[in-house]
């Protein structure tokens, strides 16, 4: 019998391990199949869809104004940035201005809306890779960034408050003094969290080098928001394609040397700054008027003018049973949400059911380069890429 | 734009003459002449329609051509027409971070007629490939990983065609008895209710 040479060699099989989907770490419902060649990941599957509800479908099925709180439930921790996209979208095909006030408000939501998900993201991150204090420390101050989404809306998360054709109600009395006091405090919260991590010898060990991705790379998988600025491109679109009242506000984009998971944890805790100095500068200059439209056929009238006027209550009844009819057209509208690029592609046939919406969610690109950024890295640090994508579930399954 | 002056369809003349959508308007038609079918600018945002079988390569000439540079590609959906031939209308749409500047194309397509899948030229491609076959049953050739994404292991038909039930067809439940989770066809107590609000009056006019 002939021996060949590479009879020599023993075949080494990989080994497949099923990561999830009720892993802690694992940010909700993902189901990992990773094959290891020992602890070194080869291939990082991700199965998703575990919590597809449907979303496309039942929003081609309800009027526009019903449709509205379905964004709430993508991205669950930032809710009004995903209703203000949505908003942004069906004001494009009406061709409808909204007052200066209701964008102040908008804008102040958007801004405490990244808040609520940097807390959550940082702080859920340093829980996975072993630190649980700072998540504790934040969820004290979600605590009182969702009351102030209950002061307005009366929802703790799902809100339903920005809404095509401005906001659903005004402001209640002293909000602003109290988002100011909460300004004073938050930026030393901010401190004590980064006490904690940014020069923990365990959290850099954790996260220095891990994950990176090129810029070409980052830019082919579709990345955006911090995934994308982590790798040095400064591309906010708050910045590059402004909306609302972005253009006449002052702030940085902050952007990533190393491209690793470290960089992008300081970009979020250097956003979360960002968004104090963008509040502070609203609370300023707020001014006063109208939150919603003047189009009768657009926003619904108030309380008060239902109780005088006929014809309102008439525009009451209709906007709610029948809804508006939203001009043939169509339109991509994108805003930078907290995670990243949040798209509405709006397909309107003038009735008063969208035809199709599709919603370009930031985390399913994000999860897609999954594989290509944990290639080559041990198993432990699968949890802290899962970690610094940010992924939330709702968004991603939709 | 002389003799392309049919293929451009309700574009506002002022919109032309701005350098970027001229630019990219004269670059494509000059380039690609008989491979767009027709360009309209919808609310600002300037859509190709193109023919299917250019679009791998135009893709390509987007993405490498030094002044289109379009890095990204952001969203791959689809549009269900059910009345038309080419039932599917797929959308591509595309960034370019270079240049800050967005652009659509779109291709017809049917059940039948696969389209090249753009995997090749857009690492993205992958997963939202997927999830226009997972949705809507479009096919893509040379796509190396062509598995349903969001929707359940096992799952039969493409569930956002407009003539797919919004209801769907089967219901799940974890059986005490069998100990499993046990699949059923849909049983509403109450029929489905489609509420079409519309008033028998024209509304258009009014708003």
């Amino acid at each position: 019998m002939n021996l060949l040479k590479k009879d020599f060699y023993r075949k080494i099989k990989t080994f497949t391990l099923n990561f999830g989907p009720q892993h802690p770490a694992a940010h909700g419902v993902l189901r990992l199949v990773i094959e290891l060649n020992g602890e070194i990941i080869e291939r990082a599957d991700p199965h998703i869809g575990l919590l597809h509800r449907g979303t496309e479908k039942l929003i081609e099925y309800k009027t526009y104004l019903q449709a509205l709180p379905y964004f709430d439930r993508l991205d669950y921790v930032s809710m009004m940035a995903q209703e203000h996209c949505y908003s942004l979208a069906v004001e494009k095909l009406l061709d409808c201005d909204i007052p200066i006030r209701a964008k102040y408000i908008r804008v102040l939501f958007v801004e405490l809306t990244r808040l609520l998900n940097h807390l959550l993201a940082v702080t859920c991150h340093a829980l996975d890779v072993g630190a649980l204090t700072p998540f504790l420390w934040a969820f004290e101050e979600r605590e009182k960034l969702m009351e102030f989404y209950e002061r307005v809306s009366g929802a703790r998360m799902h809100a339903a408050y920005i809404r095509p054709g401005g906001v659903s109600i005004d402001l209640p009395l002293g909000f602003l003094e109290d988002v100011s006091i909460f300004l004073n405090q938050f930026s030393s919260r901010i401190d004590e969290i980064e006490e904690l991590l940014t020069n923990n010898r365990t959290w850099k060990d954790r996260l220095l080098n891990i994950g990176r991705v090129s810029a070409k790379d980052a830019l082919s998988l579709g990345f955006s928001g911090v995934m994308l600025r982590g790798c040095g491109i400064p591309w906010d679109l708050r910045k590059s394609q402004p909306y609302e009242i972005y253009e006449e506000l002052n702030f940085d984009i902050p952007t990533g040397i190393n491209s690793d998971c470290f960089d992008r944890y300081l970009i979020r805790v250097e956003e979360m700054r960002q968004s104090c100095k963008i509040i502070n500068q609203l609370l300023d200059k707020f001014p006063q008027g109208l939150i919603k439209t003047t189009d009768k056929k657009i926003a619904p009238p108030s309380r008060m003018q239902i109780k005088k006027s006929m014809e309102a209550l008439i525009h009451h009844f209709k906007l709610y049973s029948e809804g508006y009819t939203v001009p043939v057209g169509e339109t991509y509208t994108a805003v930078e949400a907290p995670k990243g690029e949040f798209g509405v592609f709006l397909v309107s046939n003038n009735t008063n059911k969208p035809y199709r919406c599709h919603i370009k969610a930031p985390g399913f690109l994000h999860l897609q380069g999954l594989n290509h950024m944990s290639k080559k890295h041990m198993i432990a640090d699968i949890v802290t890429i899962i970690g610094t994508q940010d992924i939330v579930f709702g968004e991603i399954d939709r | 734009m002389k003799d392309y002056s049919k293929k451009i369809l309700d574009l506002d003349q002022k919109l032309i003459k701005t350098d970027q959508f001229y630019s990219y308007i004269k670059l494509l038609l000059d380039s690609f002449p008989y491979d767009i079918k027709k360009i309209t600018c919808i609310k600002y945002e300037l859509v190709f329609e193109i023919k299917s079988e250019s679009l791998s390569l135009l893709s390509k000439f987007l993405l490498k051509h030094s002044s289109c540079q379009f890095e990204q590609l952001v969203d791959v959906t689809a549009v269900d027409y059910p009345e038309k031939i080419n039932r599917f209308q797929v959308v591509y749409n595309f960034l370019s971070v270079r240049y800050n500047y967005r652009i659509r194309l779109k291709v017809e397509t049917n059940e039948e007629t696969a389209l090249a899948s753009l995997c090749d030229v857009y690492l993205s491609a992958n997963w939202l490939e997927r999830e226009v076959w997972d949705m809507f049953g479009i096919y893509f050739v040379n796509h190396y990983d062509l598995r349903r994404i969001l929707t359940d292991y096992g799952f039969e038909g493409f569930p956002l065609r407009k003539d797919f039930p919004l209801t769907g067809y089967v219901e799940l439940r974890y059986d005490e008895k069998e100990k499993r989770i046990v699949y059923e066809p849909v049983e509403l107590t109450q029929e489905y209710r489609y509420f079409e609000f519309t008033s028998p009056w024209d509304q258009t006019k009014s708003i």
